[in-house]
């Protein structure tokens, strides 16, 4: 959390850091096109005391989701937030039925603001009095509300070369046929026209994405019309499953998942025997976040300070360059290095994936681990035949229960890893884990401790559970059982709470906002007779029947103190005696206190809970201090 | 005051056996020693040496026997000196005898230190154990292993030996079972730790070459629940040596300056955006977090009001089944759970749960604040780790697991939804099953290059460096020492045991620089970001960006059958990918070849040939990915015979400024052009295929 002065330099911390942060520099500007028509505010899923849920919900949903994820990690990324098929009309070109939805102090495409967010998470409240919605492509207009809301995302995206930013419209609506109410020559030429103008769009760099919702009884039918415009062919249209929405939070889900934009960390080469090498892009799928760089402010102007570096000689005082000589104390010399040695001594290998050889998974010990792992996913950009090497590996090391062993020769870390093939997980909210193999980092032996073995028994055994003991632990864990756990349920409660402290001060509240930890046990369901019962069994089977009772008493054994602590006792009584004999203030007055002894000095120190440490000079001033003088 | 110091005596045996790994030995012990210089000045260390040719002791002048074993070098703190012994040790020709040298070891510790010092003292056994030993005078030898190993706890020594056998000679099968059953009758009479290693990489990482006194990270209550606790000590079981930290050099000093320390300082100062001469001082300073474009000042005294402040505990949240948490997920360096020393009730309870999980295949999840005042919590995993040592009691591995802000939730396209080409085939699939079964690093429970004995090449190459400079400023980084290149490279003896497996893996496997890359610049795919179109990315992902933009795609989902003037590329492309019938392929190629010819022979003054070229391309990566290379080959020749006489010559200058030649073998393996040939296209006309 605190600015590291160390990660200026272009040493070790540096690249560590890089670990744990993506590279890729590129920005990002998203339009959110909404579809605000009736057909979105229709009841997706109706809960009889509650609110019924609509898609728009869902979208809004996501989409605020997404933004409090953006500022947090990515803010400066540019966003707009557009509806179409709405009542009101708000936009420089002045269509119709289109409103870009904005906040004070902001562009309309421009980085996400604390108000924004809020704004947006209440705009469904007063949406129908302050936008409205309607549809807005029927017979017998020529109006079309799908090619205004492309021109307009299109012009709200006219910012910043394509080179770059990578810049995309996400489209979520539930109407799959946008024009079905109009028939004959009319319809053929609106299609044309919106097809047209998403084809412009694309050509001007700016991806189009369809994030479509579909009804409980009815898929989302891509083909209709969507395809064309996003250009999906064959084998696309079959992958781009729109969800199957039979739940709506699945759905809501699978939404969020496929707003992400998906970013490599780096391409490597995997060279896997011979002259075969292949080509994988890596991935950080798991990172932990952090609450974010600071800056430093001048707290009277709250005005962002600069940073100035400066090399000072210890040995004179003398200002100096950077200097690019570096040196290790050994055997009461100074050992030398230059940079480029230093580099060359980390340089072990040729930055490449190598392949050493396969284990079964099970000398993957748990306590194989340093780091995060990271994800490998093949790709035939460069190199084609790669996808086709690394599915059929993939395929063998899961039929055969193995794990590859590779040397991954990185500049700044070389290390051994384990690369374990993940079979692709779905479930009715879409991909759980993806296809691929994870790299996981594996220690060297001198990362290994060996605690354990501290604690060793000579000549004894260390006891061990005995069989009915073992029986009642089992009972207690069929007991206590989280069926459904997943890794990753749980916020983060300290990162929640500080974003929700400043998102409350950046709008300026006065009330902190109540963070609910997700992470305590669940008591209620711990008070369970049956789990209590279970408890109870346990401990008396490990601990005997009198546990509680024998812990007290040696509590209170302990209670009466130590021999240390009945000791400690004893001084500082009776140094509280011997101090109260001396008439401390007259003595610091006249400055006599330098003719006491040090044992004397300390008498006083230890009655006043002081620190006794220290030179005589230091007691002194220390009582001095104390006494206020 | 060195309250942690160490007194090592190190028993290298150097007999005839042993002369192959000695290099190895002396590097790890070397190592030893240069950490020790480095990181525990004033440890101590002694050296014996087994299998040498003289022989030289107090105990062989005291009271005879103790042959071939020579005190190298008595107990004293390390310097420089040691490193230097153990770099250049001699070979001996004798077969010492290690119980021998373990009593010669003792000796040297009991006169140094009588009875001071315990707990501190350490004999580190390097040998192969192949030659059997002496019989004692009286009793047996297990006896005599019983009364060392009392002697060894009376003062407080501990044993740590290396076994080394790199291959077992069939021979000595019998000897060598009795000495090991010696040596474990002392991991389990003595604090002492048998390890076997058989490979010159794992010996260097066989010994520990730096001490790191534990520290807990959490002494207390793994709370079950309110009323059922377990007390239990918390460790780091893993952590990662770091590269050492170098200081910044200033030869700034005076050469008279005889306390110099050389050092570089470095210094920050706040300086204020307006008025930039004003430094401003840390009082004034206040921290700002970044939110959105808006940056929020607050003091650390308001930050400490309001964060978040859970209270000091471990808690169990439930268990789960192992299968629920995937290996990836593990997020840092390990922690181990043991049960509190001594504390016979706690240690059953551990191993109760510990054992019911092992048996019912469960994982435990816990909720765990460490100290008082922590800022976070920590959810994480809790593993049983089953002893398999009788006096080591049973311990938990605990994982830290990601919270949901951790994870990127990337969606990655099915493999069963890449196009058939991409998916391997029958035959490929059995190679790439075989090398997998074959490439084996743990045949039957001998595993290679297991984390625990695997040293970080890195840092040996560091501080073997450091000594070389220390005696020779100005040597050159040496290379990766051969032990070391088994981490970082494949085994090239168990490549070469495997070759069979591996060429019939290489040969079944095509692999090609994809030339449409090459050729294409960076903007043409950067523009088309689209999360979905992996794919398109790979294979065809420039055809919209070869197209004229204001044409309209023709309706792409349809099945296509033939190949138009609108977009040839794209139409061919989707002919080619057509896999109800294998006719489409070549019919594909025919038509796409008509196209061409159509194009330049309609061509006037050249404005075809732009177009004529982006099929050309089309073709001949079509050719390639289907294996058809003479097709392709065939067809570029016989343009060229057709036209090269007529003003359509110069179209043929521009293939080749393109880069579109004939597909050689490198890139196709029925053609039969070569690289060469192939690349001499047009130039070189006397072709024949």
């Amino acid at each position: 959390m605190d600015l590291d002065p160390e990660g200026l330099f272009r040493d070790d911390s540096d690249s560590e850091s890089e670990f744990y942060r993506e590279k890729d520099s590129t920005k990002e500007f998203v339009v959110y096109l909404v579809d605000a028509s009736p057909k979105m505010f229709g009841a997706a899923r109706s809960d009889e005391d509650e609110k019924p849920e609509t898609h728009f919900h869902a979208a809004i949903n996501c989409i605020s989701q997404s933004l409090m994820a953006q500022i947090i990690g990515r803010s400066y990324d540019e966003v707009a937030v557009c509806f179409f098929n709405t009542k009101e009309k708000k936009n420089l070109q002045d269509l119709n039925g289109v409103y870009v939805f904005n906040v004070m102090d902001r562009e309309c495409l421009d980085r996400p603001t604390a108000r924004l967010i809020k704004e947006l998470s209440y705009v469904e409240d007063r949406f129908m009095s302050n936008i409205g919605s309607r549809y807005g492509i029927v017979s017998g207009s020529r109006e079309n509300s799908l090619y205004n809301a492309l021109w307009v995302a299109q012009a709200l995206l006219r910012k910043g070369s394509a080179k770059s930013v990578s810049k995309r419209i996400l489209l979520f609506t539930n109407e799959d046929d946008p024009f079905g109410s109009i028939t004959g020559a009319t319809k053929t030429d609106m299609i044309r026209m919106t097809l047209q103008r998403a084809k412009d769009t694309q050509d001007l760099g700016i991806s189009i994405e369809l994030l479509p919702l579909s009804w409980p009884d009815e898929e989302f039918n891509v083909s209709i019309f969507y395809a064309e415009l996003l250009g999906l062919e064959g084998d696309d249209i079959s992958q781009f499953l729109p969800s199957a929405g039979e739940i709506l939070e699945d759905m809501t889900d699978q939404l969020r998942k496929r707003m992400f934009k998906k970013r490599k960390v780096k391409t490597i080469r995997f060279s896997i025997a011979n002259d075969i090498c292949i080509e994988v892009n890596t991935y950080a799928l798991i990172r932990p976040t952090s609450p974010g760089q600071i800056m430093w402010l001048d707290s009277v102007t709250n005005l962002p300070l600069k940073t100035e570096r400066s090399f000072i000689c210890a040995d004179t005082g003398a200002l100096v360059q950077e200097p690019h000589t570096y040196f290790h104390p050994y055997k009461n010399e100074i050992i030398k290095f230059s940079m480029d040695e230093l580099s060359k001594i980390k340089n072990i290998s040729d930055g490449q994936l190598h392949l050493l050889g396969f284990k079964p998974l099970d000398c993957l010990k748990d306590y194989h681990n340093l780091r995060p792992s990271t994800f490998i996913f093949p790709t035939d950009e460069e190199i084609v035949g790669s996808t086709r090497i690394f599915i059929a590996l993939h395929r063998s090391m899961l039929r055969f229960q193995r794990f590859a062993l590779a040397f991954y020769g990185s500049l700044y870390h070389p290390q051994l890893v384990a690369l374990v093939a993940q079979d692709e997980i779905t479930s009715s909210s879409g991909q759980v884990e993806p296809p691929g193999m994870h790299m996981i980092y594996l220690p060297y032996s001198d990362d290994i401790r060996h605690v354990e073995e501290l604690h060793m028994a000579v000549d004894a055994n260390a006891p061990r559970a005995t069989d009915d003991q073992i029986k009642k632990a089992s009972a207690l864990s069929r007991r206590i059982d989280l069926k459904d756990f997943s890794v990753c349920q749980f916020a983060n409660p300290a990162l929640q709470r500080h974003y929700g402290i400043l998102q409350a001060l950046a709008l300026g509240e006065d009330e902190m906002p109540e963070i609910k930890d997700e992470t305590l046990p669940d008591e209620e369901g711990l008070s369970r007779p049956g789990i209590v019962r279970a408890l109870q069994e346990f401990k008396i089977s490990v601990y005997g029947e009198n546990h509680d009772q024998e812990e007290a008493n040696t509590a209170a054994a302990k209670g009466s103190g130590s021999e240390a602590s009945r000791k400690r006792k004893a001084m500082a009584e009776t140094a509280a005696r011997e101090s109260a004999s001396y008439d401390w203030a007259d003595l610091a007055e006249n400055g006599k206190l330098k003719d006491l002894t040090v044992v004397e000095l300390k008498y006083y120190l230890t009655a006043h809970n002081l620190p006794v440490t220290g030179k005589k000079e230091a007691l002194i001033s220390r009582i001095l201090t104390h006494l206020g003088k | 005051m060195a309250r942690n110091k160490e007194a090592v005596v190190l028993l290298l045996d150097v007999g005839p056996s042993m002369h192959s790994v000695l290099s190895e030995v002396e590097s790890v012990c070397s190592m030893l020693v240069q950490k020790k210089l480095i990181f525990g000045k004033s440890d101590e260390v002694g050296v014996v040496l087994l299998g040498t040719d003289d022989t030289c002791n107090e105990l062989q002048k005291e009271v005879g026997g103790y042959e071939h074993i020579v005190v190298l070098r008595n107990i004293s703190v390390v310097d420089g000196n040691a490193v230097d012994f153990l770099q250049n040790l001699p070979r001996g020709n004798f077969r010492g005898d290690f119980i021998d040298a373990i009593v010669v070891g003792i000796d040297l510790l009991i006169k140094k230190f009588g009875p001071t010092n315990k707990g501190k003292q350490r004999i580190c056994l390097m040998t192969d154990a192949r030659y059997p030993i002496k019989a004692p005078y009286e009793g047996t030898k297990e006896d005599q292993v019983n009364t060392i190993s009392q002697m060894m706890q009376t003062h407080g020594i501990r044993l740590d030996c290396i076994v080394i056998r790199e291959k077992l000679p069939e021979a000595d099968l019998r000897v060598m079972e009795e000495n090991d059953n010696l040596l474990d009758q002392f991991s389990r009479k003595a604090i002492a730790k048998i390890v076997h290693v058989d490979s010159s990489t794992s010996l260097l990482g066989a010994l520990k070459t730096r001490n790191i006194s534990p520290v807990t990270v959490f002494r207390g209550d793994l709370e079950l629940s309110s009323t059922m606790k377990i007390k239990v000590w918390v460790y780091k079981k893993t952590s990662e040596e770091k590269f050492p930290t170098l200081k910044k050099y200033s030869d700034k000093a005076p050469s008279s300056d005889k306390f110099a320390t050389y050092e570089v300082k470095v210094d920050y100062e706040y300086k204020s955006m307006e008025d930039p001469d004003k430094v401003v001082p840390p009082e004034q300073r206040i921290r700002g977090y970044r939110y959105g474009p808006q940056v929020v000042p607050i003091s650390s005294a308001e930050w400490e009001a309001v964060k978040f402040k859970p209270e000091k505990g471990v808690k169990l949240l439930g268990f789960t089944d192992a299968s629920n948490i995937l290996r990836h997920y593990y997020m840092k360096d390990v922690y181990i759970f043991v049960p509190e020393p001594g504390n016979k009730k706690a240690i059953v309870a551990v191993s109760a749960i510990a054992r019911a999980m092992k048996d019912m295949n469960k994982s435990a999840i816990l909720r765990c604040v460490w100290r008082q005042g922590q800022g976070n919590v920590v959810i994480g995993v809790l593993r049983p780790n089953i002893s398999s040592v009788d006096n080591i009691p049973d311990s938990f591995y605990f994982n830290v697991l990601p919270f949901v802000e951790d994870v990127r939730e990337f969606q990655f396209p099915s493999f069963s939804s890449f196009p058939s080409s991409w998916q391997p085939n029958e035959q490929q699939q059995e190679a790439a099953d075989n090398l997998v079964k074959m490439l084996d690093l743990a045949p039957s429970s001998k595993e290679v290059l297991q984390p625990d004995y695997t040293p970080n090449p890195v840092l040996e190459r560091f501080y073997h460096f450091l000594e070389l400079k220390s005696k020779q400023p100005d040597a050159d980084v040496p290379p990766l020492d051969g032990s070391l290149k088994r981490i970082t490279e494949p085994n090239p003896a168990v490549f070469s045991h495997h070759k069979s497996v591996i060429d019939n893996f290489c040969k079944n496997f095509e692999l090609k620089e994809n030339p449409k890359k090459k050729k294409s610049s960076k903007r043409a795919w950067r523009g088309k970001p689209s999360t979905f179109s992996e794919k398109e990315e790979g294979v065809d992902g420039e055809a919209s960006d070869i197209q004229s933009s204001n044409l309209m795609k023709d309706s792409s989902n349809i099945n296509v059958e033939k190949i138009g003037n609108l977009n040839p590329v794209q139409d061919f492309e989707a002919m080619m990918a057509r896999r109800d019938s294998s006719k489409w392929v070549s019919k594909a190629i025919k038509d796409m070849q008509n196209h061409v010819s159509d194009l330049l022979e309609n061509s006037y003054d050249g404005d075809a040939y732009s177009k004529a070229i982006e099929c050309l391309v089309a073709l001949r990566k079509g050719c390639i990915l289907e294996q058809e290379p003479k097709e392709f080959n065939r067809y570029l020749l016989g343009l060229y015979e057709k036209w090269k006489d007529t003003d359509l010559a110069n179209f043929f200058e521009l293939l080749s400024s393109k880069s579109l030649t004939l597909i050689s073998q490198k890139e196709a393996s029925d053609s039969n052009v070569t690289e060469e040939e192939a690349k001499n296209f047009p130039v070189k006309t006397e072709l024949k295929f």
